[in-house]
């Protein structure tokens, strides 16, 4: 390998929040440049890393375009980057995230040095999280994270915003906590921090002085407090409603999906057994968010809280598929993540439009806003039919195959249940879809908002890369699927269900 | 006897003598401050230059000279230069004593290195008191009635502490007929079980050191002194104060401990055990209490508590795994350094910003980010290591630390640092959130001199390199827990 694609397209966004903090006298408009093209070199890299990716069964399990180097010898931890098809859709969807966002703070004036700073730093920690293979590195890229975020929502936030800010960093490094533990646990046990290693090896044949179901929750508290699960989910409606903008798309489409992916790749791929054992609490647990974080956001009154809720719900289906442990679900788990990122992404990017062009978000005082903003009520429906799962959208490839496998899955008994309790859920999204698009733009017309405009070229622009995206995925989900079976198998062989 | 292997400590005496005789005959007083330091370098250059020899002892075994004595020593020196420098500002203030101030944190500084060398109960106590009086002066330098009263009731409770000590030494050589460490841990060996468990003196005897030395590292239940003494004092002395002399105590621990006590097996248990529960309780008590205050310098003191504790997590994991393991004593080490440079690097920012501010409380920090953005971006990533985040140092040296307690059946207590360091985030942040968040109380920038930023940029750059790539740092610490055996 004689380009180091990862290392270059995690440490990009880096560079470019170093220089937009301490080159001196930049003005405004430089900063903005400086970061979107410190965002787009990494987007055409992964997109060209996409295009090369091995594609052939044989390449099932592969780590490829691997990367190592000894970081600490005294603890064997190492600079271990690679992908696979699991963490590939996920380095994507940052990657085209990270330059949309910089595209959507376009209209950033306050304070715009350190915003933009922040908010590439950011950036580089999730596609960290995505690429580490090494649980040290992992850990260190996961714990960054929650700086930037704090500091996007309390400044540049609305509402109750240091409030949220200190609630999200809370939980998370509770949950962080906890999964540190398992990590050290987890090393203690095997003697090694690389995650390939320690989930080709097992851990059946070791003679452990820690129960592996221990080690088991205290890693997977610290993904369910970020997916969310319910109920450690109170942090997402106040963070997510808080942010600016760009900070819900980033939360909402990127970071929220580091819990799933942290599920799959260290939960049920280490733990087949443990994840078996369980399943039927979390599957479970999944129907409770589905059901639970729909209803809630049946009764939500402002734009952006109902979209953060409707987040809960929607990776109640990633849990779900996740456990209930068959290929096909696991593989719509996976799509889900992606889809979910660019689907909810585009909501909070138009819903953030609205309130920018309105001025108000409350969805009792909005009204027929068709008539003075056709593109935006167009892209709004377009994403909310996403997020109701409507075929030719990506939301629908997304949740048929998390519902059908999990539905044809041997691993928990009663699934078949469970699924038809978690389909019940699409019929609420439908409800509350419906219901906010035809309050925000079809209901009566209100004189107030005569002189509202709609979204100007860039914002079209932006907003067409989602729903091309969307849309794609939608009509030929196998582009992605493809990749994703890749690193599904293994996880599937390994565990022998 | 050898006399070459005691040269550091020597160019420090006559360091020391040289400010105090210099002071006498310049007018620019300025100057001290770097001949101090140049005595500092010489210093550092000789313990570097005997890195890596083989392992002796000296003075009829009253000293050790070894990879963990000098890892210690290079702290210390490293520590005392960092604090001089951060002093210089500070010190031009005072109009008379400024040679005794920095040969006051000299000999201090002389204390220090002989507490991570010595190796016989003598030597250790008179190294304590010579650390410890130094300090008591240098708490109530300020002379006013704030400075006066932490003084003095770090004198008292300093007394009471030293007296236990001697109490407790008193019983070990009673018990042992010994006062250098090796031949009392021959003593101890050498006996049964039985006759060890007959007679509650030995434990008696170490629990009243664990007393006398948790006074040093500001252990709960010995921690009283800390937020008065802390807020007290000079700033730059409280920055001192929270890490050598909390370095120094956990050196003399470790000596103690493991070459007087580690064996048999059961007694080491017995006292990681005191450490693990203390630890338990410091981290909890210093992070709760730490909440509520309104003064940064209080708020450190508490913090200092609490990191107290996580570092008791090292000692008694050093106390659970057997003799050879050295992962307790080598992530103790590592924790010491990195600790060292994030608080004196916390506490160089406060000095730079109450020089401007005359004031220490919190709310005033307010709107720091865009006085002294550069200041204000050092405190935060200080505090954000203080945290155990990464990039930083903290982080490193928690996960360090903790793998080792993991290894030796500590999960329990591993969890309840972590769920701690949670806590601690709270109030950390607190300031970052001033800092960032509030508005400017006045629209004047903070200035700071040149010595001040030289002083943070390096400290800045250590928790940086500690926290991205500690391989270097953690071989030397792992190379210094191999520590003599007699």
């Amino acid at each position: 390998m004689s380009f180091n694609y990862l290392t270059t397209i995690i440490f990009l966004p880096l560079v470019g929040a170093i220089l937009i903090a301490f080159l001196p006298n930049l003005g405004e408009r430089l900063i903005k440049r400086i970061a979107a093209v410190f965002t787009f070199i990494p987007l055409a890299l992964s997109i060209s890393l996409f295009c090369l990716f091995d594609r052939s069964l044989g390449a099932a399990g592969v780590i490829q375009f691997e990367e190592k180097l000894l970081w600490i010898p005294a603890i064997n931890a190492h600079y271990h980057l690679g992908v696979d098809g699991l963490s590939l859709p996920l380095v994507v969807l940052m990657t085209v995230l990270g330059f949309l966002v910089v595209l959507i703070s376009w209209k950033i004036d306050l304070r715009p040095r350190e915003y933009f700073a922040w908010l590439l730093l950011l950036e580089t920690s999730i596609l960290g999280v995505f690429c580490s293979l090494d649980l040290l590195l992992f850990f260190l890229f996961w714990e960054i994270e929650v700086i930037p975020m704090y500091f996007l929502i309390s400044i540049w936030g609305t509402g109750r915003k240091e409030y949220s800010a200190i609630k999200y960093v809370v939980y998370t490094l509770f949950g962080s906590a906890l999964m540190l533990a398992g990590i050290l646990s987890l090393y203690f046990t095997t003697g090694s921090l690389s995650m390939v290693d320690i989930a080709q090896t097992g851990l059946a044949p070791l003679a452990t002085a820690i129960p592996v179901v221990a080690i088991f929750f205290l890693l997977l508290a610290g993904f369910a407090v970020k997916l969310p699960v319910v109920p450690l989910h109170t942090w997402l409606p106040d963070a997510h409603t808080d942010a600016p903008t760009a900070g819900s798309v980033v939360l909402a489409g990127a970071l929220i999906k580091m819990g799933g992916y942290g599920m799959i790749r260290l939960c049920v791929s280490i733990f087949p057994q443990v994840a078996h054992n369980y399943a039927p609490l979390l599957v479970a647990l999944a129907v409770v968010s589905v059901l639970y974080g729909a209803a809630v956001t049946l009764r939500q009154t402002d734009l952006k809280r109902l979209i953060a809720y409707s987040s809960i719900s929607h990776m109640g289906y990633v849990l779900l598929g996740i456990f209930a442990l068959s290929q096909v679900s696991l593989t719509g788990a996976a799509l889900q993540m992606f889809s979910h990122g660019f689907i909810t992404g585009l909501l909070f990017a138009v819903a953030g439009l609205v309130m920018h062009n309105a001025g108000e978000r409350d969805l009792r005082k909005l009204g027929g806003l068709a008539r003075q903003m056709i593109v935006i009520a167009i892209v709004f429906s377009v994403a909310g039919l996403g997020a109701l799962g409507l075929p030719t959208t990506s939301g629908f490839a997304a949740e048929f195959l998390v519902f059908v496998g999990s539905f044809s899955s041997t691993a928990v008994a009663g699934i078949q249940v469970y699924t038809i309790l978690a389909v019940f859920g699409i019929v609420i999204t439908a409800g509350y879809i419906l219901w906010m698009l035809q309050r925000v733009f079809y209901s009566e017309v209100l004189e107030r908002f005569n002189g509202v405009a709609d979204a100007d070229n860039l914002e079209k622009v932006y907003l067409f890369a989602f729903i091309a995206v969307i849309m794609l995925v939608g009509i030929y989900p196998a582009i992605l699927t493809d990749v994703i079976k890749l690193g599904i198998l293994p996880i599937i062989q390994g565990s022998g269900f | 006897m050898n006399l070459g292997l005691f040269i550091p400590e020597l160019s420090i005496v006559a360091t020391a003598i040289v400010v105090v005789l210099l002071d006498l005959f310049i007018q620019r007083k300025g100057l001290l401050v770097w001949v101090s330091l140049a005595g500092l370098v010489v210093s550092a250059g000789f313990t570097i230059a005997m890195w890596g020899g083989s392992s002796q002892a000296i003075f009829n075994n009253m000293l050790a000279v070894d990879n963990f004595a000098l890892f210690f020593k290079l702290l210390f020196l490293g520590i005392a230069a960092l604090v001089i420098l951060a002093s210089v500002d500070y010190v031009s203030k005072f109009a008379h004593f400024q040679g005794e101030y920095c040969a006051l944190i000299l000999l201090s500084t002389l204390g220090m290195m002989l507490m991570a060398a010595t190796a016989d109960l003598i030597s250790i106590y008179i190294a304590l008191e010579l650390t410890s009086i130094s300090l008591y002066i240098l708490v109530g330098f300020l002379k006013d009635p704030k400075s006066s009263e932490a003084s003095l009731k770090y004198l008292l409770l300093g007394a009471v502490a030293s007296a236990i000590l001697l109490y407790g030494m008193a019983l070990v050589f009673g018990f042992t007929g010994k006062t250098q460490l090796g031949e009392i841990a021959q003593v101890i060996q050498a006996m049964s079980p039985q006759i060890l468990l007959a007679s509650p003196a030995l434990i008696l005897g170490i629990v009243l050191l664990v007393a006398g030395f948790g006074f040093k590292i500001a252990a709960v239940p010995f921690h009283m002194w800390v937020p008065d003494v802390y807020e007290g004092a000079p700033t730059p002395i409280t920055a001192y104060l929270s890490v050598a002399s909390k370095a120094a105590g956990f050196a003399i621990i470790l000596r103690v401990f493991y070459s007087a006590f580690g064996l048999p097996n059961w007694l080491s248990l017995d006292w990681g055990l005191i450490f693990a529960v203390l630890s338990a309780i410091g981290m909890t008590l210093g992070n709760v209490v730490a909440i509520p205050q309104t003064n940064i310098k209080r708020m450190l003191g508490y913090s200092s508590i609490a990191q107290a504790g996580y570092l008791m997590v090292g000692l008694a994991t050093v106390g659970l795994s057997p003799v050879a393991d050295i992962l307790g004593r080598s992530g103790l080490l590592f924790f010491l350094a990195s600790y060292a440079l994030t608080n004196l690097g916390a506490f160089i920012a406060i000095i730079a910003i109450s020089n401007k501010l005359n004031s220490d409380m919190i709310d005033d920090y307010s709107g720091m980010g865009k006085r002294a953005p550069l200041l204000a971006l050092a405190l935060t990533l200080c505090l954000i290591s203080l945290i155990g985040l990464p990039p930083a140092a903290g982080f490193m040296a928690k996960f360090y630390i903790f793998s080792g307690a993991i290894q030796h059946g500590l999960l329990w207590l591993v969890i309840i640092a972590v769920i701690n360091s949670v806590i601690s985030a709270y109030y950390y942040l607190r300031v970052v959130k001033v800092m960032w968040l509030g508005e400017p109380v006045a629209e004047e920038k903070v200035p700071s001199s040149g010595a001040l930023r030289v002083a943070l940029s390096l400290s800045c750059l250590g928790v940086l390199l500690l926290g991205i790539i500690p391989g270097f740092v953690m071989r030397l610490a792992e190379l210094a827990a191999k520590m003599f055996v007699f």
